[in-house]
């Protein structure tokens, strides 16, 4: 442990650690555009130039002090970059004096002359660092009347990375990604001075599993998003927190809404699950079913034709119809892809008001999915929350579903937020039910077999907790309206969204009649005289904690506050250390 | 008793309780206006040709390759009735961006020009159109179908903003 002292604050810093990482722990933010706390250090952009000293010594080895009592500081005459100068016993470091604001604004001119300034062309405007900077560590001026360097624009590295070399200003951060955490190390410089660019090695393409991650930590527009381009404004859309579903690591995401229609999600830091980073797949595939083509209203088969009826009549239809057989003919199919509370409430249902014990959950392994930086083969988000809540049910299994329908043992399926995709078997027998209720999100093989198609909350639209497959417990909440929740999304909403009246054409976006699976049940619980009454998520998640000792005492706030607790570790949780946000002017 | 005299029939003397010399005279103003050279313009026959730093609805500017607008979004950011909604595209073109999609509510519109004012291509300026008739809510939402004006027509506002602005 060593003392150091930023701007007259005397800080404990670790010995080993660079200025600008114990000023970012301690919450004191130094510029910077190459740093980044994953990465290795490049020191190249110069934007974290800081005033550097020790305490001045007298010949008897006392510190000098002058009239006031003060320390007398000798700084080092030329200032010295944060990011790479490492914290000793003594070290003095001013960020805000004029040499060091002199140095900023020297460099800002500098990294603004060959960039051209298409702000209003540029995706990355409202949350760019260059632009953040420009604002405050800048003159706001430019001497420069010659002309800018002219250089390639639209450069396709892959297929999801789109390069721009005139907007670059030359941090190597993506360049460090590549190598470092990618592993794909296909990028480099070429060029030097104001010519220099980053080029792919010939032959070589920067498509490795995790590339969008560059266009994220890139701090100026140089690399954007095909998937993304120009399809809104960063201040136009409402960044609301979640989980990924993708699969079963359960990497921590922002949701970027407008209009009520998700246009992009991006990784949120969360050092214990997926720091800084998410992958491709996850980013570019994990909201198009929340988009599109949705079940948005309850329907009901009559005559083999499935027609959209209000709650109530879908409600009343099941429930006369689940009268009709006996217990053990139905089977309940929960879901690792629904949360928790879903899959508690269906349990509780099955257990209580039908009296089965029929009751477990499909999982979905892809082998091949799995790498060793995020991607695990559970193609779920909560396979860990499944396997404990049903622990230890005794029932029928759900893989052997197809033969217990053949042989005439269960003839009604209730299955709750489960395509069957991935068992082609099950979905086959499954003509051969007498009645079919689903709860789904999307039309799909199962919505055309089913008899009664309950429309669910997607983890988009709904509340509730995943466990991820290192047993992380972690909460989330709703990013999109629907009819459900309309009233308490309030400030969460984008900026249009919010102030749309009726005659403005862009709020004329799809508001659906989903609900959350457990809203779904306790209708029906309600329906067949029991009185079930929890008016939200968390009561429920705390009827979990009372049940299970893997849950003891977690509430939503807990799970928040610790960014997720490990299964059992509700009083211990690990402590959260400093989040780095690295364009922190980001609207939210 | 020094009483003052309070009530209006109390602080009249008897020509004006009379009334009538000052009904004569209100009328007397009238019919001396009537004489007088007429200001009514004859609207719609008569048109009024406002000079550049008139205010009409915004319009957006066209030039010969296309429109100017590259959607950045700002006139919709600093609209204060959230009257604009634009939604952006990419060309092949050198500017990567255009409008595919730019509404202006007249409804909501309310001419303040700040969307002219922030407008960093100068692509967006207040036009001198100012009778605007419209019959639904739906009508009133203008497309680029109404809002793209030649560059030509728009000559005096574009230079009376590179004077002023």
């Amino acid at each position: 442990m060593v003392h150091i002292t930023i701007d007259g604050i005397t800080l404990e810093a670790t010995e080993g650690k660079t200025i600008i990482e114990t000023a970012f722990e301690n919450g004191i933010q130094i510029p910077h555009f190459c740093w980044h706390p994953e990465l290795s250090i490049s020191g190249n952009c110069r934007m974290c130039l800081v005033e550097v000293g020790f305490p001045k010594k007298l010949s008897d080895g006392n510190l000098e002090r002058n009239s006031d009592g003060d320390l007398v500081i000798n700084y080092f005459p030329k200032l010295q970059i944060a990011c790479a100068t490492f914290v000793s016993e003594g070290m003095h470091v001013r960020l805000n004096s004029p040499k060091v604001i002199e140095a900023q604004e020297a460099v800002m001119e500098f990294l603004l002359i060959n960039h051209p300034l298409d702000c209003p062309i540029c995706d990355e405007a409202g949350q760019c660092k260059l632009q953040e900077y420009a604002f405050l560590h800048s003159k706001g001026e430019s001497r420069f009347i010659e002309m800018k360097n002219h250089k390639d624009k639209r450069v396709p590295w892959g297929p999801n990375v789109l390069f721009d070399a005139e907007r670059c200003i030359s941090c190597s951060r993506c360049i460090r990604f590549a190598k470092e955490i990618a592993k794909q190390d296909v990028l480099t410089f070429v060029q030097r001075g104001d010519h220099v660019t980053i080029e792919l090695f010939e032959g070589t393409k920067f498509d490795n599993p995790y590339s969008m991650n560059v266009i994220d930590i890139c701090p100026v527009g140089a690399l954007t998003s095909p998937d993304f381009r120009f399809k809104s404004r960063v201040w136009d859309m409402s960044f609301n927190d979640s989980i990924c579903p993708g699969c079963g690591r359960g990497c921590n995401i922002k949701i970027g809404v407008r209009n009520n229609e998700i246009l992009r999600l991006e990784p949120r830091t969360n050092l214990f699950v997926n720091k800084y980073w998410m992958c491709d797949w996850g980013r570019l595939t994990q909201y198009t079913f929340v988009n599109k083509n949705r079940i948005t209203e309850p329907m009901i088969k009559n005559n083999d034709q499935l027609k959209i009826v209000d709650w109530k009549e879908a409600i009343e239809f099941t429930v006369q119809r689940l009268r009709q057989y006996k217990p053990n003919e139905i089977m309940f199919i929960a879901s690792p892809k629904a949360t928790n509370e879903d899959n508690f409430i269906l349990k509780k249902f099955a257990n209580e008001i039908i009296n089965t014990n029929n009751i477990d959950f499909l999982k979905h392994i892809d082998e091949s999915f799995e790498d060793d930086l995020l991607r695990v083969k559970s193609k779920t988000p909560n396979e860990r929350g499944c396997e404990i809540i049903f622990k230890d049910i005794q029932s029928l299994k759900a893989i052997e579903l197809a033969e217990n329908i053949q042989n005439g043992k269960i003839k009604v399926v209730y299955a709750m937020e489960e395509d069957f995709a991935d068992y082609p078997m099950i979905l086959e027998s499954m003509k051969n039910l007498e009645f079919l209720v689903v709860h789904t999100y999307n039309n799909n093989e199962i919505s055309l077999l089913a008899n009664v198609i309950f429309p669910a909350s997607t983890y988009a639209e709904a509340e509730g907790t995943y466990v991820n497959i290192n047993g992380r417990v972690q909460h989330f909440t709703p990013a999109l309206v629907t009819r459900e929740n309309f009233r308490f999304m309030g400030m969460k909403m984008s900026r249009l969204d919010k102030f749309g009246a009726d005659n403005d054409r862009w709020t004329y976006h799809e508001q659906r009649n989903c609900k959350q699976s457990w809203k779904i049940l306790q209708m029906l619980a309600r329906a067949l005289s029991f009185d079930w009454n929890y008016r939200n998520s968390s009561e429920i998640f705390s009827l979990i904690a009372g049940e299970f000792s893997e849950f003891k005492s977690m509430t939503y706030e807990l799970l928040d506050k610790f960014d997720g607790i490990i299964v059992g570790k509700a009083d211990s949780p690990e402590s959260v250390k400093y989040k780095y946000e690295s364009h922190y002017m980001k609207p939210n | 008793m020094n009483r003052r005299k309070n009530s209006e029939a109390e602080r009249l003397n008897f020509w004006e309780k009379l009334y009538i010399p000052e009904i004569a005279k209100g009328l007397g103003l009238t019919f001396s206006y009537m004489f007088r050279p007429k200001f009514t313009r004859q609207y719609p026959e008569e048109r009024f040709e406002p000079t550049g730093s008139y205010r009409g609805r915004p319009v957006l500017v066209l030039e010969e390759d296309g429109e100017r607008c590259v959607a950045c979004g700002l006139c919709s950011r600093v609209c204060p009735a959230l009257a604009i909604e634009v939604q952006a595209a990419e060309t092949e073109k050198e500017k990567e961006r255009y409008p595919e999609k730019f509404e202006i509510n007249m409804l909501r519109c309310i001419f303040c020009g700040f969307c002219e004012e922030v407008c960093p291509e100068e692509a967006i300026v207040m036009s001198k159109d100012y009778d605007l008739v419209f019959e639904t809510k739906k009508d009133a939402i203008y497309g680029k179908d109404k809002l793209l004006v030649p560059i030509a027509e728009l000559q005096d506002r574009l230079e009376f903003l590179r004077q002023y602005k």
